[in-house]
């Protein structure tokens, strides 16, 4: 698919600047715009028509900006955005790139969990005329976790956050839901507990091109936050969709299905066998942890970072299942 | 959006993290003293009064990751240095995380039964902390085992990743222990209890008030009618609290853990002792 690269030119800029500073000010919500502009704005790149996203890269949630792959689908009548970023000051950046590409308001904001990086770029969206949307857990989530992101969200901007920040869903799905954004309907469906207890999925009827969220992680390796025996199931059972890509919350911007799966299914297969065998031999939790080492540096980015508290999350869901050595 | 009034509304539990901004600042590069300004401007004194308290690893040793990774899971282990006699023993061991809004983590007793004092269990961190075992021997002398933890985990979830599937098990009891190759020597067992060990943070979406604290607070393992471990629990301790243990099995008989939450409900298992070969269920 020919993806091209958007890059901010000059003029644009400044055009951009004040229509996004306008915006700003009519907004009313969030912290007053001050010397926030649109300049720069994210770069977003075009993998099918009308079909964007924001490239995340690699790095831990709180020690690095523009962190997870984020998108946008625009439609005849608007724009429907999946996730929002990190933080306010990058969910403004991205609506910037929005307007860049499109006239059309943004009209629905998709939250495919609760995850930072993923989610605290909502206030900048947060204006009249725009419905966000999430899986009916969501909000459990946000609130369970709402103070510890507080605290580090403001330890990381340096500045003192409140509860503003959060931007809860207006309208919360189980099962799916079909979003018309204009002679284009979106797919947005709950799925049962894999990466967390309330990933969404929202699918381009029109290209085929789903946004799997973090239930499909790509180089970055994956995070357990939910249950390792649902993330395999809810992979295998997205096997057989006809899709022409997906959209992985960390990785590349796209690729094929269900080829990309396989990364994600192989180390969570592995995981669960490994961890299960260390269960079956009667070693706890803190030796499974310095012992079952199989993610590779070479194979997945952060695995120092993540690999073991993937063990202790699969560890701690499998014990309750029988298990020989 | 949350209230305003969410912080305060839980802030007696604690987990409202306030004091924990204030004070991280200090923590990071503190000299042992400004760690320990919690322990020494009051949380000793509460449990301990003036009661001297060595500071040593030899008679327990506590063993905590060098980083735990999931803050909502932090493995952590005693072990002994002094076996179990009816002449000598360790009666009881006290967790603390200072910065825990409940530092008392919880309270273990052994007895000469228990064979050795070791003790395996999970734990909820919630900032850069002290972590301290301190153990009270039969004759009244304090020992205490300090580390400090550095918990980074701290975007899981608070109170399990899937709190649907959690409450749906609820008291769920797994007991099993390591082959007794040999009766009258500790044998190591392993009790897993499914509960959610609610803080008292999760929030009803209908109401939009917060479900009452809900944990596991009092664990008793007997062998035989006698007591071999016991423990009182609140919810610092892990969602599906599993502890390992030794206990001394003089002959055959029946191993019976009796779990009671703050809602009163009751648990128990019952394990058949008996000496046999074979695979180990569960291994240090």
């Amino acid at each position: 698919m020919p993806g091209h690269q958007r890059k901010t030119s000059a003029p644009r800029a400044v055009i951009l600047q004040l229509s996004c500073g306008f915006c700003a000010l009519s907004w009313g919500a969030g912290p007053p715009p001050a010397q926030e502009s649109c300049a720069p704005s994210s770069n977003v790149v075009e993998i099918a028509a009308g079909v964007y996203v924001r490239p995340g890269h690699a790095a831990v949630v709180f020690e690095g900006d523009e962190l997870a792959n984020i998108g946008f689908v625009i439609g005849d009548r608007c724009v429907a955005v999946v996730d929002t970023g990190g933080s306010l000051a990058e969910g403004r950046a991205f609506d910037c790139a929005i307007r860049e590409v499109t006239d059309r308001p943004v009209c629905y904001v998709i939250n495919t969990h609760v995850h930072p990086d993923h989610l605290l770029g909502n206030l900048a969206f947060e204006r009249p005329g725009v419905e966000f949307i999430g899986h009916a857990k969501l909000p459990r989530a946000l609130a369970l976790r709402g103070d510890v992101y507080l605290e580090r969200a403001s330890a990381y901007e340096g500045r003192a956050l409140d509860e503003s920040i959060f931007v809860f869903p207006d309208r919360t799905v189980t099962g799916t839901v079909q979003l018309d954004i204009g002679d284009r309907v979106l797919t947005v469906r709950a799925h049962k507990t894999a990466h967390t207890d309330h990933d969404i999925s929202v699918v381009d009827e029109k290209t085929k091109i789903a946004f799997l969220g973090d239930l499909l992680f790509l180089e970055h390796i994956p995070v357990i936050d939910g249950s390792i025996n649902g993330w395999i199931g809810e992979l295998e059972a997205m096997t057989d969709e006809s899709l022409a890509y997906v959209v992985p919350g960390h990785g590349p911007t796209h690729a094929s299905w269900p080829l990309a799966a396989g990364p994600t299914a192989r180390y969570l297969a592995d995981l669960r066998q490994n961890v299960g065998a260390w269960i079956g031999s009667g070693g706890d939790l803190a030796s499974a942890q310095d012992n079952i080492d199989l993610a590779r540096p070479e194979d997945w980015r952060l695995a120092d970072r993540y690999h073991r508290r993937n063990v202790g999350a699969a560890y701690a869901e499998l014990e309750w299942e029988e298990w020989q050595e | 959006m949350m209230s305003n009034s969410r912080c305060g509304a839980f802030a007696g539990l604690g987990w409202c993290t306030t004091l924990l901004i204030v004070l991280a600042p200090f923590v990071a590069g503190a000299t042992t003293v400004e760690e320990d300004m919690v322990w020494t401007g009051g949380l000793r004194s509460a449990y301990f009064g003036d009661r001297a308290i060595a500071q040593s690893d030899d008679l327990i040793i506590l063993n905590v990751p060098k980083r735990a990774e999931d803050a909502a899971i932090v493995p952590i282990s005693i072990t002994a240095q002094i076996p179990q006699t009816d002449e000598q023993y360790i009666q009881t061991i006290y967790l603390f995380i200072d910065k825990n809004p409940g530092p008392l983590i919880g309270k273990f007793r052994f007895t000469p039964k228990s064979g050795r004092a070791d003790l395996t269990f999970r734990v909820r961190v919630n900032a850069y902390s002290p972590i301290r075992a301190i153990a009270e021997t039969n004759d009244g002398e304090l020992s205490m085992s300090r580390r400090f933890i550095k918990a980074t985990g701290g975007c899981s979830a608070p109170a399990g990743s899937d709190l649907d599937a959690a409450m749906a098990r609820l008291g769920k009891i797994k007991l099993k222990t390591n082959s007794v190759l040999q009766l009258a020597e500790p044998i190591l067992a392993q009790l897993m209890i499914s509960h959610p060990n609610l803080s008292g943070m999760q929030m009803n979406q209908v109401t939009q008030l917060y479900a009452p604290a809900h944990f596991v607070r009092h664990v008793k393992v007997s062998f035989d009618g006698e007591e071999v471990f016991s423990a009182e629990t609140g919810f610092g301790i892990s969602e599906n609290p599993s502890f390992r243990f030794f206990f001394v099995p003089e002959s055959e008989g029946e191993l019976t853990a009796e779990i009671t939450d703050t809602k009163g409900l009751q648990f128990s298992q019952t394990l058949q002792v008996v000496p046999t070969e074979g695979q180990d269920a569960v291994r240090n």
